[in-house]
């Protein structure tokens, strides 16, 4: 079984409003997986119906070879962890003690943590560089430091599958790197498949193995990302013009937004 | 990390021991002290069974009298207080408190109605109270429903809404009342705590303590709901259930407490606060921590109640709210940024 995730005519709506279209795709075993589109476009509502927080009535959703129906709740857990888009935390844990709360989904009721548990949180927070803040309260991080926190908690799960919903949306360039890098590392050294929404189509170039072009609920275009990010499919989707070209740093493609006001400019129209 | 955190277990005997004695001291000045007399010695003359002159009376004073009421107190506070975090767990917000949002206040109105219709204080007036404390959480519930229940503002406004709403009806229902039952009502409505005898709490006892115990199963699965529910969900939680078990649970141990001794409001809101402050926020630790710390809160309040005034007593509602109003001030004043 090499597939991760399969998902065959999948269909969502919100009452009578449809956001996912009749959806097939494979997401194989240890990919690294972006799913790109514009706002409105039924990517987080994909994201949501893998990690099982909503649940389609119609369509196939097998993870592992297995239907989602067949997993309970802990065992869910245990295949995929979630990190959702920043969530502000008014009670004051500290961040070993929400990274250990990854530990549930493999503790009984009460969630005692055995030894084994606080290893494998301590290591989660070596993964993530926070060695240094585990006795801070999650109240006083910065939002680059609680994504990290959030990350860290996924992988105290020790899930086979990593969903993240936009993770880099809030950071600055340098902890949109390190995110990133961060789950690279994931897939690479523990063979973890990494999920990813993103906004953002150059990170998606730079770390997508296979990418998801996501229009109006339905599927635009899905591949290497030499296929999926080209001019036609780029402004198809999103509808405005754009420059494609091939990256500096090679063998991907980099896409440059491009401005009405350059366009119209006189000088510099026939330049593009 | 070290290795303080494998030894939750014992974090909780720790704190539960500290509080523990906490209680154990505050019942027993409970005891020793009253208006018709005060000193330790009776007590423990009394506990241990040593025979003073007159000790027949000192005794049926200790244990008939001042015991009971002791006890009750100890567990109204402990349901209040554990009532207050397991809201705030499950709102997601600190300030969240059944006297706040109106649920002891629909309780109220659902226990007056059944004293109004001459049922029995046990199960009827008892039913009644859970009748209007579901039937207010029902209407908070829809007033705030949809994402903006996460909003402090949202929440807050409904829950005052309904309170005031509540006590129109309660002022309404009292101004119906012509007989000598007025009096008791509006002393109850304070908060009381002197209507116990044995057997009353001994049925308060039975109706609470299952409760409390419940509660503290769930105290993992509130943790992860204070991360936010998707993340809750997606780490094992069923959230639909845990929401729905702890809220009915609640109220039912609430009204249960509303019932016997009216409302005593702001314990929900002081404790669960203090007690996060001293040990942090992991419920595993709360959950015992709240039924120790505010039973102990609560009987030092009574304590002051019936010492403070010359004659008579305070109701201990009173003092509650002179402590918990001002303290509710500042957190939303602390925490509204």
């Amino acid at each position: 079984m090499n597939i991760a995730i399969n998902i065959q005519n999948l269909n969502y709506a919100y009452g009578k409003y449809v956001v996912l279209k009749d959806v097939s795709f494979c997401v194989k075993r240890g990919d690294f997986f972006i799913i790109i589109g514009p706002n409105g476009s039924g990517k987080s509502t994909l994201m949501r119906l893998i990690s099982g927080i909503i649940r389609s009535k119609t369509g196939q959703l097998d993870l592992f070879g297995m239907p989602m129906q067949g997993y309970n709740r802990k065992a869910l857990a245990r295949t995929i962890a979630f990190v959702p888009q920043m969530v502000m935390v008014e009670f004051p844990f500290t961040v070993s003690e929400v990274v250990l709360m990854g530990r549930s989904p493999h503790q009984g009721i009460l969630g005692i943590e055995k030894r084994e548990d606080l290893e494998i949180a301590k290591q989660a927070i070596a993964f993530t560089g926070l060695e240094h803040l585990s006795h801070r309260k999650l109240t006083q991080l910065s939002g680059g430091e609680l994504q990290r926190v959030y990350i860290a908690k996924a992988i105290c799960q020790e899930p086979r599958i990593m969903l993240l919903d936009e993770p880099t949306a809030s950071l600055d360039i340098a902890h949109q790197i390190r995110v990133m890098d961060l789950m690279e590392t994931l897939k690479e050294e523990r063979g973890v498949t990494i999920v990813m929404v993103s906004h953002d189509v150059n990170l998606a170039a730079m770390y997508g193995q296979n990418l998801l072009l996501l229009k109006e609920g339905q599927i635009v275009s899905s591949g290497f990302p030499g296929k999926v990010l080209t001019y036609e499919t780029l402004e198809h989707a999103y509808d405005c013009t754009l420059l494609v070209d091939d990256s500096p740093l090679g063998r991907f493609p980099r896409v440059t937004l491009v401005s009405q006001r350059v366009l119209n400019l006189p000088g510099r129209s026939k330049s593009i | 990390m070290n290795t303080r955190a494998p030894f939750v277990l014992k974090r909780i005997f720790v704190v539960s021991f500290l509080l523990l004695i906490l209680l154990g001291v505050g019942m027993f000045l409970g005891l020793s002290m009253g208006s018709s007399g005060s000193g330790m010695s009776p007590v423990l003359e009394s506990l241990f069974g040593a025979r003073g002159p007159d000790s027949a009376l000192m005794d049926t004073i200790i244990w008939k009298i001042r015991f009971p009421r002791v006890l009750l107190s100890a567990l109204v506070g402990a349901t209040l207080s554990l009532g207050g975090l397991v809201f705030q767990a499950l709102l997601r917000n600190p300030l969240a408190e059944p006297y706040i949002l109106g649920i002891s206040g629909g309780s109220a109105i659902g226990a007056i109605t059944g004293i109004l219709l001459g049922f029995s204080r046990f199960p009827g007036v008892a039913a009644a109270a859970f009748a209007g404390s579901i039937f207010t959480l029902f209407l908070i519930l829809v007033m705030s429903s949809g994402q903006s229940i996460i909003k402090r503002d949202s929440l807050l406004l409904s829950g005052v809404m309904v309170n005031a709403f509540c006590s129109a009806i309660i002022m309404f229902l009292v101004s119906l009342t012509r007989d000598s039952r007025l009096h008791n009502i509006i002393f109850w409505l304070m908060g009381d705590l002197s209507s116990g005898d044995m057997h009353q709490v001994g049925i308060l006892a039975a109706t609470v303590l299952p409760c409390f115990c419940l509660i503290f199963f769930f105290s993992s699965p509130m943790n992860l709901l204070l991360m936010g529910k998707e993340t809750a969900q997606t780490t094992g939680v069923n959230i639909k259930a845990v929401t729905l078990i702890l809220l009915v649970v609640t109220s039912f141990a609430v009204s249960a407490t509303v019932s016997q001794c009216g409302l005593v409001g702001f314990v929900g809101l002081v404790m669960p606060h203090l007690l996060r402050l001293l040990f942090g926020p992991d419920h595993r630790v709360l959950v015992p921590a709240c039924v120790l710390g505010g039973g102990a809160y609560m009987v030092f309040c009574d304590l002051l109640a019936r010492v403070l005034p010359e004659q008579g007593e305070i109701p201990a509602g009173v003092i509650t709210a002179m402590i918990g109003a001002p303290l509710f001030v500042f957190l939303l004043k602390r925490s509204g940024r």
